[in-house]
């Protein structure tokens, strides 16, 4: 290495050596420090290893604290309690779940096939020299923050949809019997259909990137066995690379799965903040983190705070579960590809 | 032979079908970004000036800039950055450099994952609930320590990664020579990955100066100029969310050229991030 600056610890023991003691005291001492320095630094890295861990533990046990009172009064009644009364202090927690898994449902069917298809196009069609730009740019939709598709959905996505998307829906589907309901209402512009169509957006490089990764995975040799069977490109795709890559691209679409659940801004901007379980996909409603940001810095009284809080916990609960099934299945085909 | 043929032409066509709609998949997808980025640069651009760098937030209907958020942004992810990096690389060494076979290890990496996509409001909460609430009031600090929170599974995961990708030969060499193991790793283990250590720091940069939810009940927001960690402190990613929904037009204007910093600054941290990696792959 470098010999200025890093003494060896031959030098330290060396030309540490003072003329009163003994060449083989000051190297034993010199020795001592170091086994104690060695042994120091070992445990500052666990110590720091094991406070990941207690993290993630300190952050469950404080939410059931704060969310403790809430539960306490309303029970289980809160899960499936629609009303949200401030003022008389009467709190139900259904619209905002209903709101979070319509709008996580809506961006899933958005993304999941639109990121597979892109997949495909990366994997299978686009030229080499193309491959990477365009990976990166796909990827780059990932690496803009939320609050920026929070305004631009407010200011340019939901006007747009209001004049165009949504008058087309309702008139569409006016007359067939259960879509008039899933349409009905004014076009607001704002709701949970658009909330759904932003997240989609949002997690569309989560559901590419990964499951770019597990297609490349595919041993090449399969593939070619088929292509030389005659199949299409499609066939190969259907049936060589995605039975192969099955477990990958569902654990990839629970990663983006997750991020949809407990995205906060962009949906706070576009839901529209309504505490109600209504049909309409059209209608604005609300999800959990949007409440949370909403009303968490206006919230009076113990109980209204620990409401949001308990609606924060019963979020953290949801996305804990989908995350480790989605861990869990990455890390099994990790485990196939070596 | 006419069935045959029949039932080749299908499967042409099915497979032209999968193939046009992937193709348009993937212009959807760059279509938007473009859009996106466009609608930023152009919305920004009208209320871009010198005064944005140079003058507080104003009341509205008045003119101003974003000098308080910038600081204050600049202040918090500053300290959240320093605050959760040698946190995060010391764990990351560890399950690299003494656990790597050790059950610990192999938890702390489940958990870490689960951090790292964790919705970042309920770190927000988490820090409300610990710093907030028994301080009794709102302040930057508590937004820096929310901010370091979601550093930590950033830095860790990288460190980790890039740790594992230095030869064993290295170790095995300096170890031969006697070196006691906290200074190989010092200077043998870090110097190597020190190109993809530096890439997850930018990497959590990038993260947290866009991160808006954690701030909210955090460090709050603050109308005025204010340094001090003690008192509630202003941020882009919140005074955006506040300006943005006003229905004061200036506020608006002031909203999209705050979205257009954040995102240029986030993007060319990634950027940078990613030519760093990418160097080191070639070299």
């Amino acid at each position: 290495m470098e010999p200025a600056r890093g003494k060896a610890m031959v030098d330290v023991a060396l030309t540490d050596t003072n003329i009163e003691q003994p060449a083989w005291l000051s190297r034993t001492k010199a020795l001592a420090r170091l086994r104690i320095s060695d042994s120091l630094f070992f445990q500052i890295t666990r110590a720091a290893a094991v406070a990941v861990l207690g993290l993630l533990g300190s952050i469950i046990i404080s939410l059931v604290i704060g969310a403790s009172p809430a539960l306490k009064e309303f029970g289980f009644g809160f899960l499936v309690s629609e009303r949200w009364n401030p003022v008389t202090e009467n709190f139900g927690a259904l619209a905002p779940i209903y709101g979070t898994l319509v709008t996580s449902i809506i961006a899933m069917l958005i993304a999941v096939p639109l990121g597979l298809l892109i997949t495909l196009f990366l994997t299978e069609l686009c030229p080499l020299w193309l491959r990477r730009p365009i990976g990166i740019a796909i990827e780059l939709l990932a690496g803009i923050p939320s609050i920026i598709y929070g305004i631009w959905g407010l200011f340019m996505l939901a006007p747009f949809l209001q004049r165009t998307l949504q008058p087309f829906l309702i008139d569409l589907f006016g007359n067939v019997p259960v879509l008039s309901t899933l349409f009905a209402g004014p076009p607001y512009g704002i709701g949970i259909l658009t909330a759904g169509l932003i997240l989609a957006i949002m997690v569309l490089p989560f559901i590419t990137s990964i499951s770019r990764d597990v297609f490349e995975a595919v041993p090449p040799v399969l593939k070619e066995a088929a292509y030389g069977l005659g199949f299409t490109t499609w066939e190969v795709v259907r049936y060589v690379v995605l039975p192969y890559a099955r477990v990958g691209v569902i654990g990839g679409v629970m990663l983006g799965l997750g991020r949809a659940l407990g995205e906060t801004m962009a949906v706070t901007f576009v839901i529209g903040n309504a505490h109600k379980v209504s049909p309409s996909l059209l209608a604005p409603g609300t999800t959990i983190s949007a409440s949370i940001a909403n009303e968490f810095t206006e919230a009076v009284g113990d109980l209204y705070t620990s409401a949001l809080i308990a609606l924060g916990l019963l979020l953290f609960v949801i996305t804990f579960v989908v995350l480790s099934a989605a861990r869990y299945m990455l890390m099994r085909i990790e485990r196939r590809i070596g | 032979m006419a069935t045959a043929n029949a039932l080749y032409t299908r499967r042409r066509r099915r497979n032209g079908i999968v193939l046009a709609l992937s193709f348009s998949a993937t212009a959807i997808g760059l279509g938007w970004l473009a859009i996106i980025l466009g609608a930023l640069v152009w919305e920004a651009f009208q209320g871009l000036s010198l005064k944005v760098f140079t003058e507080m937030t104003p009341p509205p209907g008045a003119e101003g800039g974003l000098l308080n958020p910038i600081v204050g942004s600049l202040i918090m992810t500053t300290l959240g950055v320093a605050i959760g990096t040698p946190i995060g690389i010391l764990a990351g060494t560890y399950m690299a450099e003494y656990g790597r076979y050790s059950h610990i290890t192999k938890v702390v990496r489940f958990i870490n994952d689960i951090l790292l996509s964790a919705p970042s409001i309920i770190i927000g909460l988490f820090i409300y609930e610990v710093v907030v609430a028994p301080m009794g009031h709102f302040s930057g600090f508590a937004g820096s320590l929310a901010l370091a929170v979601l550093v930590i599974p950033v830095v860790v995961r990288t460190t980790e990664d890039m740790l594992l990708l230095v030869p064993t030969e290295l170790r095995e060499a300096s170890t031969a020579l006697g070196t006691p193991r906290a200074k190989m790793i010092w200077n043998v283990c870090y110097r190597a990955a020190r190109a993809g250590m530096i890439t997850g720091v930018l990497l959590a940069v990038a993260r947290v100066s866009g991160e808006t939810a954690p701030l909210l009940f955090t460090a709050l927001n603050n109308q005025f100029f204010s340094a001090d960690l003690n008192a509630p402190m202003a941020s882009l990613p919140a005074v955006i969310f506040q300006f943005a929904l006003s229905p004061y037009q200036d506020w608006q204007k002031l909203a999209w050229v705050g979205a257009l910093i954040i995102t240029f600054a986030v993007l060319a941290l990634s950027v940078i991030a990613r030519a760093l990696t990418a160097s080191r792959a070639q070299s």
